[in-house]
């Protein structure tokens, strides 16, 4: 599903992603763990398109196409999406408005009619439950006053909705209690199919207890420095993140 | 002295025994003293200080007529535009400063929905006891209204009356005069304990420039409630200066909303004097101008009471070469114990050649107080617009539906469920973008 070779990124001067290799093939989920400031949410920007950042070699092949000259909206109507480490508020703009406009224009972009309205609700209403969302979640302010909870909660709502092919989930257990981490994780692994993929990026192993990753990388310095299966996963909860600083000294 | 000055005095030998209350000594005597006051000071200039970032030379350089002809050609299908749809309202239209019988919808039933010219030659005692009593005597502008306006609309509601649908007020201008200067004004008289609802609207329909020149005088009886909605989205060839002064009693509610959108300069001159306890002012409002357009918003609450609230919140986006100025002054007086007063000016650049300039003003003389005020100037968030469009909503969509967002809290305060739908479309629509979801 996408390919990601030798790239390179910085933000401003400041060289952060080194040379990434890394495929993912629908039906997938990979885990990409590391120490704080090693580039993990640097990839998911860069992925997702965020200008910011300046991809400075290497390229991105998504379903045979190369993603770094789409921007991110683009991306997201190819079926990218990235849940947000810190989701921002937008006051003035209910949830129900902002999903209803993303998911029509969403819909243009790939050529097709708006979704009908009794259709949306519907749909709305059975994402919602699924993530054990409170009716009124729809009416108020995009993340507006949420809580932590909330706001991933939300995250996940979005992602129900608009059914990316490749998700990603930038520490998205950061900030959560054990209840909101199992109903996100439960969201997570019910959007699960063979046609997706889901990246979640983390610090800790905790989350990786819910949706059972695949594959486990480990990000340090701009690169990936290495994979495995689930058990790695459970070597860095055990052992810390200094062993592969030695290794990589 | 300008030309546009000289015409201006010279005119008033023959228009002084045409204007409406002619007869009456006391309005006479008000024209000539008020035209005198003109002259010593002629029109603002930069050097002035609350004229210091809005120019009004350009708008004076053009030739204008001063003493206007009415214009019978205008029929319904011109103004509809101009009017609120699927709503029933009482009218008072103006065509060239001339009251048009055949377009308005007046009343005399439980209040007084006319004009004010009929003030003027039939109510002397409205006339003595409120004319020039809420607008100050020190402004120019002010001034030369008085001295020459002939017309326009006269509202009086009854005490314990509630008003049964909304007014709507338009002032047009045609180009059967060519450059036209026009100087209309209202008297809005709000007793104990009654209410109403105002839409007003300068609106240019001709190719010739206008520039117009309005005094509205409002004042609202203890207990009395007003919304008053000012939809300024005039054609580029025209410009405006509103002087609105509304004199408040006590626990009266006021609020003003000005919605620039139009014109080549508007200025603003909105003044609330708080002359009981227990009042509530609220001024609220949203520019959105592009190239070669000015909106200066210049107001005043002045407190002179105690335990009374004012809430102002002005949000002005900007594009293009456009120049946007707010001026906030707050007074609180030293028996205006208690007082609670907001104030919030926010404003979003679109381009690099676009201008702000923002003051808030306090001063205060009560030491039992509660003043906050603030002002920004800024762009849209680039984080937000990230997260916009990582959800598949294109840049375009992204940055219009952020500052709907950021422009839409001024609207709180509109109660006409129709206002709010144009106000709506009046945004979209400058904005260039689509705003479904708003709707």
């Amino acid at each position: 599903m996408i390919k990601i070779k030798d790239l390179q990124a910085r933000v401003e001067e400041k060289e952060i992603l080194k040379g990434i290799n890394l495929e993912i093939n629908a039906g997938e989920v990979h885990a990409i763990m590391g120490p704080n400031g090693s580039g993990k949410s640097t990839l998911s920007s860069v992925i997702a398109g965020r200008e910011d950042y300046e991809v400075t070699g290497g390229a991105i092949d998504f379903e045979g196409e190369d993603l770094l000259d789409l921007d991110p909206e683009e991306r997201a109507h190819k079926g990218i999406f990235l849940s947000f480490q810190y989701p921002v508020e937008i006051p003035g703009v209910t949830v129900s408005n902002f999903i209803k406009t993303a998911i029509n224009e969403n819909r243009k972009g790939r050529g097709q009619d708006p979704m009908e309205a009794r259709e949306m609700l519907a749909l709305m209403r059975e994402k919602s439950a699924l993530l054990e969302m409170d009716k009124s979640y729809l009416s108020r302010s995009l993340n507006e006053g949420f809580s932590g909870g909330e706001k991933k909660r939300n995250e996940i709502f979005q992602m129900a909705m608009l059914e990316p092919k490749l998700a990603i989930l930038d520490e998205t257990d950061s900030g959560l209690d054990i209840d909101a981490l199992r109903i996100v994780a439960n969201g997570v692994n019910k959007l699960r199919s063979k046609e997706n993929a889901v990246v979640v990026i983390t610090h800790y192993q905790r989350l990786l207890d819910y949706i059972k990753p695949d594959f486990v990388h480990v990000l340090y310095k701009g690169k990936i420095v290495k994979s495995g299966g689930p058990e790695l996963a459970l070597e860095l909860e055990e052992k810390g993140y200094d062993w592969i600083k030695q290794e990589n000294a | 002295m300008t030309d546009f000055t000289q015409d201006i005095l010279s005119s008033f030998v023959v228009a002084e025994r045409n204007l409406n209350g002619r007869n009456n000594p006391h309005v006479l005597d008000m024209r000539r003293k008020a035209l005198d006051a003109f002259e010593a000071t002629g029109f603002p200039t930069t050097r002035d200080e609350e004229w210091k970032y809005t120019n009004l030379k350009p708008v004076l350089k053009e030739q204008y007529n001063i003493l206007l002809k009415g214009d019978d050609a205008v029929d319904f299908g011109d103004i509809k535009p101009f009017l609120l749809s699927d709503l029933d309202t009482y009218k008072i239209v103006f065509i060239n400063g001339k009251y048009s019988s055949w377009l308005s919808e007046t009343t005399h039933h439980g209040y007084d929905i006319c004009t004010f010219a009929a003030a003027l030659n039939k109510y002397p005692d409205v006339i003595e006891n409120y004319l020039g009593k809420a607008a100050p005597a020190d402004s120019t502008m002010v001034n030369l209204n008085t001295a020459f306006a002939n017309d326009g609309a006269f509202i009086r509601v009854k005490k314990g009356v509630v008003v049964d649908k909304p007014v709507e007020i338009l002032y047009l201008t045609t180009g059967e005069n060519g450059a036209s200067f026009s100087q209309v004004r209202n008297l809005i008289i709000m007793e104990e304990n009654s209410e109403c609802q105002i839409v007003e609207r300068h609106q240019n329909l001709g190719d010739a420039p206008s520039f117009t020149n309005f005094v509205s005088e409002v004042f609202t009886a203890k207990h009395s409630r007003l919304n008053y909605y000012k939809v300024q989205n005039d054609a580029l060839h025209s410009s405006l200066v509103d002087n609105t002064h509304v004199k408040q009693d006590s626990e009266s509610n006021a609020h003003v909303g000005t919605y620039t959108f139009g014109g080549k300069l508007v200025r603003n001159n909105l003044h609330f004097y708080a002359g009981g306890s227990h009042t509530e002012s609220h001024m609220d409002g949203i520019t959105i101008i592009g190239d070669g357009q000015t909106a200066d918003h210049h107001t005043l609450v002045d407190h002179q009471e105690p335990d009374c609230y004012s809430r102002e919140l002005y949000k002005g986006i900007y594009l293009g070469n456009s120049h946007g100025v707010f001026n906030g002054k707050v007074m609180v007086r030293q028996k205006a114990q208690k007082t609670n007063a907001f104030q919030q000016n926010d404003n979003i650049i679109l381009s690099d050649k676009a201008r702000v300039d923002t003051k808030p003003q306090l001063e205060i003389f009560a030491d039992d107080v509660k003043c906050s005020h603030g002002c920004t100037v800024g762009q849209l968030d680039r984080n937000a617009l990230f997260y916009l469009r990582s959800r598949g909503i294109p840049k375009r969509e992204a940055e219009g539906l952020m500052t709907y967002a950021f422009a839409s809290d001024a609207l709180e305060y509109v109660r006409i469920p129709q206002l709010e739908e144009r106000l709506n479309r009046l945004i979209a629509e400058k904005l260039g973008i689509n705003l479904e979801f708003a709707l």
